[in-house]
């Protein structure tokens, strides 16, 4: 697509000068207006001088500097820092336990799984006629808006002993009395859990958006030829939201990658919970690591990276074409 | 070729302001803080960071600043309450501005103490007076003076220990667990309550290294490769009173959802026997009970349950540390606070704590540890430094709650392992690093 765009600009350009009438060296036309065309080249400059000013100072230059830290001892305060060059890098490649955590990646990745087809499942249903699409709409969107501290502490009381879950669970004649956030396994499903019935309704509005975009006739068209919900959904919704739907495949990898807030919030990391960012936040404020933290930090960067880079050459973004 | 040339122009962007951020602020003067000789001239507006923001809410903090100012007319103070002081203050010591007094947060490393603070005076002066001061002893000078310490030990409710039959505190750990289990069977309520969500009341058992051998340098003796979970040291000692009372079954059944404030009603109705806790906890133990109309008297202190012929011992520790920031304008005014806060402001016995000041008294809350003759072991610091260098390096955490979260969760088997698995893992981390760090 982008080289489509690219193509156009370069005729238009091109195209320029002979608009401009017959002459012969091209240079008497510029004369009056140098001072102004250099003016104008520098226009988009200006108008992106604020945004890219607010991009490097809060984006590329803590990166720079965090890169900087990387390959120092710092501790984070002390005004003294040495250069220890690849060690930190060493260190985390020579420790199995620091990246023994990744593997409570793997219950937040099904979780993402899980989530996506819940999404595109409600985003289906409800973007046909439906009673009370809108309050749906609404219901499922909705804890995407609250803020991830309340959910914490909201899910702390839920999953509490005695709390919301088992009291629900008794109404059904269950009474597990299951400390559900006190072994490792069940800890992980339940932030799991929170996880999805956090960040569904994102992914259910994303698709809702791109299925919405669906012209209606080509449903029409199908219903007449005689085909079946699911086969409409196979064969019209499917395709064409494909760029969308590996957009949040991509964004699930490197959230499930980088969870934080959850379980930070309801269980500190402890009883086998803690992430790779949780690790990296205490190796930087607890054991006063900020150089080794700071390393951790880009190998999670780059680790993300490479996977994104992966997928993009798998699943390459194709042009949707529907008609 | 154009994307390249910005695209290198932002690194070099990028590279400059790395660099000149790092270029550091020239050393600033290492005069000593000292108090002014004339308390009515002496003048200046100087801001105190706490983390008493309770305090500063209540008003509390104002009316000490109003007392300060009929001895020091002219000095004005304010004061900046920090919610995640630890957090906020460790960002802001990045620049010069971090108030004029502040209490030495812990992530500072004991030799940069010279870099940020202000000298007090000699250690050999100030240890004359104020307990505690060598805790922030560096190469012979004193960079903060306590606000208070405590003494440690359990937090108990004395009906309910009394309603189990229970009257004498016991002697042995074996004692204790046994007193825990009667509580347990006789009462139904849970005998002692870890604080596990919250973190950092199982880091207070920390508190206790030295009320097991009765020995002021036994934080000291950590710092090498000296096996700090060996059988029989303090802190196997007191790890595996945690992990005895975890695996018996007499603590919280889910501590994955504990929390710090019910938990201190609790305790007072009698719904938990015992917790881990300072003794700076006695007197909101107190309020909690008033408030849930118990009888206050009920909360009772007991030290760590160890026998020695000394008798019980429970160690003294210092509280925040207050020291004068060394970029301040006004050192004299910030000086005369400390003093006078630690001195003449009443602030420790308000909070039932034990006192800097060597000549005050024992706080009321302590009563009992002086009735019985319970040893204060005031544990020197000297080492601290290089203790916490290793407990970094090794990644364990004396003073973080992780380590012992993970004995919590082996004790009720949600992780694997055993107690001597667990101290032999702790061990080979220690004297790692110990080696590291000592080469």
């Amino acid at each position: 697509m982008t080289e489509t765009t690219e193509a156009v600009s370069v005729k238009t350009h091109r195209a320029t000068p002979s608009r401009r009438g017959p002459s012969p060296t091209g240079d008497s036309p510029r004369v009056p207006g140098s001072r102004g065309r250099t003016l104008r080249r520098a226009t988009p400059w200006l108008f992106l001088a604020a945004p890219l000013a607010l991009l490097i100072t809060f984006t590329y230059v803590p990166v720079g500097n965090m890169i900087y830290y990387s390959f120092t001892d710092w501790d984070g305060i002390s005004p003294d820092r040495n250069f220890t060059g690849l060690d930190n890098y060493v260190q985390i490649f020579t420790r199995p336990e620091l990246f023994r955590v990744f593997f409570v990646s793997v219950y937040y990745l099904a979780a993402s799984a899980v989530q996506i087809v819940i999404a595109l499942y409600f985003a289906t249903v409800l973007s046909f006629d439906l009673r009370f699409r809108n309050l749906f709409k609404g219901l499922l969107f909705f804890p995407y808006l609250i803020n991830g501290v309340a959910i914490g502490f909201v899910f702390l009381y839920f999953f509490q002993d005695g709390g919301t879950l088992d009291t629900v669970l008794s109404w059904f004649g269950q009474n597990p009395g299951h400390a559900w956030l006190g072994d490792p396994g069940s800890a992980n499903t339940s932030l799991a859990g929170v996880s999805v019935w956090r960040y569904t309704g994102l992914n259910f509005v994303l698709f809702l958006g791109a299925i919405q975009s669906i012209p209606g006739e080509l449903y029409e068209a199908a219903q007449l030829d005689g085909a079946t919900r699911w086969q409409q959904f196979r064969h019209i919704i499917a395709p064409s939201i494909r760029p969308v739907l590996s957009l949040s495949v991509i964004l699930a990898i490197s959230g499930s990658l980088a969870v934080f807030e959850i379980p930070w919030i309801m269980t500190g990391g402890a009883t086998g919970t803690s992430t790779f960012v949780i690790q990296t936040v205490k190796l930087a404020f607890q054991f006063n690591k900020t150089g080794l933290a700071s390393a951790a930090a880009v190998v999670l960067l780059l680790i993300i990276l490479l996977i994104t880079w992966i997928q993009r050459r798998l699943v390459p973004d194709e042009k949707v074409d529907l008609v | 070729m154009g994307k390249t040339r910005t695209l290198t122009g932002a690194f070099l962007t990028i590279a400059t302001l790395t660099v000149t951020g790092c270029s550091g602020s020239g050393a600033p003067s290492a005069e000593t803080a000292s108090a002014p000789a004339d308390a009515s001239t002496a003048s200046g507006t100087i801001t105190v960071l706490t983390q008493r923001t309770d305090l500063i809410k209540s008003g509390a903090m104002k009316a000490y600043a109003a007392e300060f100012n009929k001895v020091y007319p002219k000095i004005e103070v304010k004061f900046e309450g920090l919610t995640d002081y630890e957090g906020e203050v460790k960002i802001r010591m990045n620049t010069d501005k971090y108030g004029d007094v502040l209490m030495i947060p812990g992530a500072v490393a004991k030799n940069d103490y010279p870099k940020f603070f202000a000298p007090l005076g000699s250690s050999i002066e100030m240890s004359d007076k104020y307990r505690f001061s060598d805790k922030s002893e560096v190469n012979g000078k004193t960079y903060g003076i306590a606000q208070f310490g405590t003494a440690n030990g359990f937090v108990y409710n004395k009906a309910l220990w009394k309603r189990a039959g229970v009257t004498a505190w016991p002697r042995t750990p074996e004692e204790f667990i046994a007193d825990l289990r009667a509580i347990k069977s006789k009462t139904g309520s849970t005998p002692y309550y870890t604080n596990f969500k919250d973190g950092w009341p199982l880091v207070q058992w920390s508190a206790n290294i030295g009320s097991v051998t009765c020995s002021e340098e036994a934080n000291n003796k950590l710092a090498g490769p000296v096996s700090p979970w060996k059988s029989g040291s303090e802190l196997a000692v007191i790890d595996s009173l945690l992990f005895d009372i975890v695996k018996d079954g007499l603590s919280e059944k889910d501590p994955s959802t504990t929390n710090w404030e019910a938990s201190k009603s609790k305790l007072a109705k009698g719904e938990i026997g015992s917790m881990m806790v300072g003794s700076w906890a006695i007197s909101q133990m107190r309020d909690a009970a008033e408030k849930a109309g118990k009888n206050p008297d009920d909360i009772g202190y007991m030290p760590v349950p160890v026998q020695r012929e000394e008798g019980q011992c429970a160690t003294l520790v210092s509280d925040y540390q207050q020291a004068v920031n060394i970029h301040s304008d006004h050192k004299e005014a910030a000086r005369a606070w400390i003093d006078w806060f630690t001195d003449k402001s009443g602030y420790s016995a308000k909070e039932g704590a034990v006192p800097t000041l060597k000549s005050a008294p024992m706080p009321d809350t302590l009563k009992e540890f002086v009735d019985n003759d319970v040893t204060f072991v005031e544990r020197s610091e000297s080492k601290t430094g290089a203790v916490n260098d290793i407990d970094k390096a090794a990644e364990i955490g004396l003073n973080t709650p992780d380590y012992r979260q993970k004995l919590v969760d082996i004790a009720r088997g949600a992780q694997k392992g055993t107690a001597e698995s667990y101290f032999a893992e702790l061990n080979k981390k220690w004297d790692e690093a110990a080696k590291t760090i000592g080469s």
